[in-house]
């Protein structure tokens, strides 16, 4: 199908996009990559009145290292994350999960803020963003705000983000020494939505974990954080009883909806699947 | 009335000025405006991969844009990536791999391997299919283009060397 009227304009900065957000009211949408939103549109499931194309603000797609750690901005694609040394090297947990996100074409386009705002609870950045402590920068009519991963999703399709407001980016912490990283979903076919999958962030020291956030996506309305399976490793050694344990812990730790992709059943299962490897993973890791 | 714009694009290395109606997506305007018919359109929602084509020398859906955003762009169809000669190992190793039949998805399927071959990656045969894993053909079954995109990604190993 084709997309419905719209009126389009250009921010030419993030003042601007400001500005033309306030003066359009509730029925103008941000156009970022394009890459969900342009679907809905050709569905005919989203109808502004006006696109807000913010592609021309070249400042908004820059990736920053700093002492505070690394800023990526929220015009920055997803190809060029996944090819930045400077992610490879501050952000290892982002830099494994940006192949798994769609095919190469639509990577060269979707945005990292783009794919924030959307909410998707399928989505692998937000999952990585929660698990590595990013604080979301956001503008807005009133001035700059920032909210935490953990507080910026808040169901299916829902974030902090009010109307009239944009997201600048997210700033991560710097990389800590000692802490690992593991990334794993399962999917049909490459670069399909995962069914289940998990982010986990941790510090491993002597084969054994702690202060681990372990973060799956695709089993509920927004990114959930595994606190039963964290609490089940903390410290110990991960031998096969504490993997057992951990895995257990799932139990309370998730509740999956089923979808299109997988029965709720499916997905508890699959859930303990990726537990397990990611468990035995850090078990086996060589080096920290 | 449908709101228009003025843009200012190239194709295929020719500049074009064009008023198009803000809606239109860049694939249409390709096609209805400037009769480039080898850009298909099959999904229109990103998925199949037919549309795809190069803008500033990255591949890209062109169901998913916007002609409004291409303003200032360079654009390569099928028609200039074929006439450019980039491709020709390509094509002809499609044609004695049967890695056409109907070749709804070929053109979209030539941009995603010619991006696979120019980026100089092995001919490992996991690999071409993950890159080529946003195109759909309903007709080949995939095995004969993967050998295609292998033969020609093996060739270039003999002539520069993989990455
Ligand atoms: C075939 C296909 C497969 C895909 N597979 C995956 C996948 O496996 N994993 C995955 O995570 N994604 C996947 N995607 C989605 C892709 O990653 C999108 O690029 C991403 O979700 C949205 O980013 P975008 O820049 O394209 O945003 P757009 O589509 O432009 O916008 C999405 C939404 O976010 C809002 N928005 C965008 N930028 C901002 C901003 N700076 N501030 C405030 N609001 C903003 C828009 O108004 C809109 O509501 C897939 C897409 C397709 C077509
Ligand atoms: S028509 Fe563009 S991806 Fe299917
Ligand atoms: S040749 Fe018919 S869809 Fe691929």
């Amino acid at each position: 199908m084709k997309a419905p009227s719209f009126s389009y304009e250009r921010a030419e900065s993030v003042a601007n996009a400001i500005e033309l957000l306030a003066r359009h009211g509730p029925d103008a949408q941000i156009l970022a990559g394009g890459q969900s939103l342009m679907p809905m549109l050709n569905f005919r499931v989203a109808r502004p009145a006006v696109l807000v194309d913010i592609n021309p603000i070249a400042d908004l797609a820059a990736i920053r290292v700093d002492k505070k750690g690394v800023f990526i901005g929220a015009l920055a694609r997803h190809a060029d994350i996944e090819h930045s040394g400077e992610v490879a090297e501050q952000l290892p947990l982002v830099a494994a999960a940006m192949p798994q996100i769609a095919h190469p074409a639509i990577r060269n386009r979707g945005t990292f803020g783009g794919s924030c705002a959307l909410g998707d609870p399928a989505a692998e950045l937000p999952a990585c963003c929660v698990a590595l402590g990013a604080e979301f920068r956001i503008a807005g009519p009133k001035g700059e705000r920032s909210v935490p991963a953990a507080k910026f999703f808040a169901g299916v399709y829902t974030t902090a983000l009010e109307p009239g407001e944009l997201l600048l980016g997210a700033q991560f912490p710097a990389r800590q020494p000692g802490y690992v990283s593991r990334f794993l979903e399962l999917t049909r076919r490459h670069g399909d939505y995962a069914m289940v999958g998990a982010a986990a962030h941790g510090r491993l020291d002597k084969g054994r974990l702690s202060d681990l956030k372990f973060v799956y996506f695709a089993v509920g309305d927004r990114p959930i954080m595994a606190m039963g399976l964290a609490r089940a490793v903390e410290g110990k050694p991960l031998d096969a009883a504490t993997i057992d344990a951990a895995v257990a812990a799932l139990k309370d730790d998730l509740d999956p909806p089923g979808d299109l992709h997988a029965s709720s059943v499916l997905k508890r299962h699959l859930a303990g699947v990726i537990a397990r490897r990611m468990l035995n993973e850090y078990a086996t890791h060589k080096g920290a | 009335m449908p709101e228009r714009i003025g843009i200012t694009l190239k194709v295929n290395g020719e500049e074009v000025r064009q008023e198009v109606p803000v809606r239109l997506n860049l694939a249409d305007f390709l096609r209805q405006e400037l009769a480039l018919t080898g850009t298909h359109v099959g999904c229109e929602h990103g998925v199949c991969g037919a549309c795809t084509l190069r803008v500033n020398g990255r591949i890209v859906r062109s169901c998913l844009m916007l002609a409004a955003q291409a303003d200032g762009c360079d654009v390569q169809t099928i028609e200039g990536l074929a006439a450019s000669g980039e491709i020709a190992a390509l094509q002809n190793a499609f044609i004695e791999h049967n890695a056409l039949q109907c070749g709804y998805c070929t053109p979209g399927m030539l941009f995603a391997a010619a991006d696979y071959v120019a980026a100089r990656r092995p001919p490992n045969r996991e690999a071409v299919r993950e890159h080529l894993s946003g195109n759909y053909c309903r007709c080949t079954g995939y095995q004969s283009i993967v050998d295609a995109v292998c033969e020609v990604a093996a060739q270039d190993a003999t002539k520069g060397g993989h990455k």
